[in-house]
């Protein structure tokens, strides 16, 4: 089976739109996920769906995908009335998604995974792999890559990995292509890679449905734009005739400051220290090989790299969850290298890990349990070895009140609550008065413009109230917009160090590809 | 989370009522379905048994003679008290694993352990005064199991070990101990099988009817006991949360290892103590075949207990009541006793399937699931509870 050439994009009356979404409404107890939203998709068009976390643009593909029935509304393939019973179908009738998390399995091949669940067999039993591989091998060219069929997925790039997502839609014969937040975890370059691959898929015929919260990404790559806030459809755009503030508006439903006044910064004294620092990662490599640099109260310092050039680890060592190989890790001046992360955390260090799901929550717990996570064990949330839930609660309620959490108690559990909202948890409890030094990893990873505003105005705060910040992002422009100054990491060091008010975003970006000035001036490291 | 919290306190009674039926529907619809299947197997038993007659209605004599042997008298009472303690303290033993995250499928070695360290103790000083050798008995027996349930934690913690496997073989291992120790140094050498001493004077004293001894006690002591250190203790929090998630443990500065360590030999310490009571207060010494099933009934009540220390307390007076009725179920209708072995698995088998007899009932609001269940896949499937 070849894949069937644009047959029904063809045939189809120019007019009929490859997919149409009518009137569709969900209710879950106590909620209107979706409240009649329209969504129209044409053949050959990428239309972007925008919203906030939690807007009801998942429930509305869920729909699609056949995972949730609608209580209400129809959807229409190329015209004809359908009923959607399940993933199965959804496949079948040329639906496909593209999760945020990748649904593939890293210990097999490229040509395997694509394989799984849709089996090209030589007779009932046997599987035909060479014309599987052929099929892989020619999809990939005629989407502009080239893609090794028995490469291993686990060490694939997510870039590339994201690619092996897209071609499993495309050997299905996917006619319509659902990508969720494709963008989250690439890197600029990367990103733009991926959208030459869709803007070829849909000249090809494909209907793209592009989830996204980035603003720009949508107006770059969208040629329809459907705005949706509290499961309400507020708009639809051309990217022409609309801009990032107007989207933000609409997305939100209030005027969004989308890049925080920074302000002037006042940097003191010199608060972490980090000298000559090697670090392994868990297979035995060496990926921080020689990092120095300092960080000042009352600056913010960001580290800017594509994702895998040792920031993690580097973070990892600081804040105590991983030894380092080599070098010296000093809190105001006191050595704290090696120290257990209680230690870490005890001498004044809060940390925004990367992976809040994994790290930052224990999500079948309670809010207030979660806002505690790094203190339960002090007064007054505990004395001696009891626990004083009083003090506990008392704290959560203050906290949810402060940082304005979006929860109906401190009794919740922590996986009730939308990405913003979970980070807004541990930022509650990291973002503490005490605090000498925080780590950013990823802060904003996800999180809607509602949130990452919120996040970045109390970075801001906490910089102006005396606290030094490292921050380590894969968002360049967040380092950009909230960086006194920059460095740039590529392959465990520090490449180039900028000011954060005059640095150049493709400067940066290409010393975060390249890793450039290194290689052209020897092994230069360091700067400050 | 169960109903310790204040916010919770302060909840209106239909809440709290709508929460517990939330709780309980599921594993009371999987006790009931059982039961008819049961009932099915009971009639057609009828067939295979020669010289039977058949009667439509032997299931229902054979369910009230079971409820009767159970709940029946004054003493059937009490036998249902007796044989439920060992089962709590076990059911605790799994469950406070399930907590952290362990699989402690090794409750019946510790059991074992448990039983036999209190034999040794208490044949040793059976003449000693009753309030020096009883504790002493006990002691033994809770300090076996506890070691017992150190290893397993110890290899998982320095080696990765998994737990499944090591208290599987540390099981087997227990067994070829009590047949050795009761067969060689401890065996009386009296009759041709062999059996220890009598603990006599470290033995658990009678205090209620014919049969009810003070291990009674010792169990309803633990439940609480076993609660507050869960939820109202700093530790508690670690070992629930080394339990829901090891990576958030070690980025809140907990120590997994050392959790894992200690929480095994808590449980070791359960099961341990639920070895003592049945050979202080029921036996009063111990053959070399010295069985019971006490170790693996113990998951079963942990699962349907969900855990919860006082969800476990239910779960161990259905299995404990329906052990001491099935004799006069044997003796009444014929039914061998071995039908709440089935029993029990038929239970378990439905809770398991929860989440599809939820949609199948239509039962919107309940929770699904085992306490367990999550712990069992994630052991099997290569788990990763040790921070690396």
């Amino acid at each position: 089976m070849t894949a069937a050439p644009d047959s029904t994009a063809a045939f189809a009356p120019v007019h009929a739109p490859a997919l149409e979404m009518r009137g569709i409404t969900k209710r879950y107890p106590g909620v209107v996920a979706n409240d009649h939203i329209d969504l129209t998709v044409r053949p050959g068009e990428i239309h972007a769906l925008l919203g906030e976390n939690g807007a009801g643009k998942t429930t509305l593909m869920n729909v699609l995908y056949g995972l949730a029935r609608p209580d209400e509304g129809e959807i229409l393939l190329n015209g004809q009335v359908v009923h959607i019973a399940g993933p199965a179908d959804a496949i079948a009738r040329g639906i496909n998604m593209v999760h945020q998390h990748f649904m593939l399995v890293p210990v097999l091949s490229v040509a395997d995974n694509i394989l799984l669940g849709e089996e090209t067999m030589r007779g009932p039993i046997f599987l035909d792999r060479r014309e599987a591989h052929r099929r892989i091998v020619e999809l990939g060219r005629r989407f502009g890559f080239e893609i090794d069929p028995e490469a291993r997925v686990g060490s694939l790039s997510v870039g590339w990995q994201q690619r092996v997502e897209i071609l499993k839609a495309l050997y299905r014969n996917a006619r319509i292509l659902v990508l969720d937040e494709p963008t989250a975890v690439l890197t600029p370059q990367e990103t733009e890679e991926i959208f030459a691959v869709l803007r070829h898929l849909a000249e090809e015929g494909h209907s793209i449905v592009f989830i996204s919260h980035k603003l720009y990404e949508v107006l770059e790559i969208a040629d329809r734009i459907t705005v949706i806030r509290r499961g309400r459809v507020v708009g639809e755009r051309l990217p022409g005739e609309t801009s990032e503030d107007d989207l933000a508006e609409m997305m939100v439903g209030r005027e969004v400051q989308l890049t925080v006044d920074r302000g002037t910064s006042h940097p003191g004294a010199v608060t972490l220290r980090v000298e000559g620092l090697h670090a392994r990662d868990d297979r035995g490599t060496e990926v921080v090989r020689g990092v120095d640099f300092e960080v000042r109260s009352g600056e913010i310092l960001g580290v800017a790299g594509v994702a895998g050039n040792g920031q993690d680890e580097l973070v990892e060592v600081i804040v105590g969850l991983r030894r380092a190989a080599a070098g010296r890790v000093l809190l105001d001046d006191n050595d704290i290298t090696g120290h257990s992360p209680r230690r870490v955390n005890e001498a004044g260090v809060g940390y925004i890990p990367a992976d809040r799901q994994r790290f930052g929550l224990v999500l079948p717990f309670p809010l207030a349990d979660n806002l505690v996570l790094t203190q339960y064990h002090q007064a007054p949330y505990a004395h001696g070895f009891r626990r004083d839930d009083r003090a506990i609660e008392a704290h959560a309620e203050e906290r949810i009140r402060q940082f304005d959490v979006r929860a109906t108690s401190a009794e919740v559990k922590a996986s009730t609550l939308s990405g913003g909202n979970q980070q807004k948890i541990i930022v509650a409890r990291e973002f503490g008065p005490e605090r000498r030094l925080l780590v950013l990893d990823q802060p904003t990873r996800g999180l809607d413009v509602g949130s990452i505003e919120f996040i970045h105005r109390q970075a801001i705060a906490k910089r102006d109230a005396g606290t030094a910040i490292l921050l380590v992002s894969a968002e360049l422009d967040e380092v950009l917009e909230l960086s006194d100054r920059i460095a740039v990491m590529y392959r465990g060091r520090i490449v180039a160090m900028r000011d954060g008010r005059t640095a150049d975003k493709n400067e940066i970006g290409l010393l975060m590809a390249t890793g450039g000035e290194r290689a052209a001036a020897g092994d230069g490291g360091t700067a400050a | 989370m169960s109903g310790v919290r204040s916010a919770q306190r302060r909840r209106s009674w239909r809440q709290l009522l709508r929460q517990t039926w939330a709780i309980v529907a599921l594993p009371l619809i999987s006790i009931l379905l059982a039961l008819v299947v049961g009932a099915f197997i009971i009639l057609a038993s009828q067939f295979i048994l020669p010289g039977h007659v058949f009667d439509p209605g032997l299931a229902f004599t054979a369910y009230s003679a079971l409820f009767q042997g159970a709940f029946g008298s004054f003493n059937a009472i009490v036998d249902t008290l007796v044989s439920t303690a060992p089962l709590v303290l076990g059911g605790l033993a799994v469950g406070l694993a399930f907590k952290a995250g362990l699989f402690n499928i090794g409750a019946q070695g510790q059991f074992l352990l448990g039983a036999l360290a209190s034999v040794a103790v208490g044949v040793a000083v059976s003449s000693w005064p009753p309030f020096v050798a009883l504790p002493l008995a006990l002691g033994a027996g809770m300090l076996a199991g506890a070691f017992w349930g150190f290893i397993p934690g110890a290899l998982k913690a320095v080696s990765g070990a998994h737990e499944v496997v090591t208290t599987i073989m540390l099981n087997y291992v227990a067994v070829a101990v009590v047949a050795w120790m009761v067969s060689g140094p401890l065996d009386l050498g009296t009759s041709p099988s062999p059996i220890t001493g009598v603990v006599g004077n470290a033995g658990l004293p009678i205090i209620i009817g014919r049969n009810g001894h003070a291990g009674i006690l010792v169990a309803a002591a633990a439940v609480p006991l076993v609660a507050y250190l869960l939820y109202r203790t700093t530790r508690g929090f670690e070992i629930r949360t080394v339990g829901a998630n090891p990576d958030a443990a070690r980025y809140a500065g907990m120590r997994p290892r050392f959790l894992i360590v200690l929480t095994m030999s808590l449980a070791g310490l359960l099961a341990g103590t639920a070895g003592s009571v049945v050979v202080l207060g029921v036996t009063r010494q111990m053959t070399a075949s010295f069985g019971t099933t006490v170790g693996f009934d113990s998951i079963a009540v942990a699962l349907l207990g969900r855990s919860n220390p006082f969800g476990i307390v239910f779960a161990a007076l259905l299995f404990g009541s329906m052990r001491a009725g099935a004799a006069l179920m044997q003796i009444e209708a014929g039914i061998p006793p071995e039908l709440v072995d089935v029993l029990e698995a038929t239970i378990l088998l439905f809770l398991v399937a929860s989440p599809y007899l939820r949609r199948v009932l239509r039962l919107g609001g309940v929770r699904t699931g085992l306490e367990g269940s999550e712990t069992i896949t994630r052991s099997y499937g290569g788990g990763e509870a040790v921070a690396r």
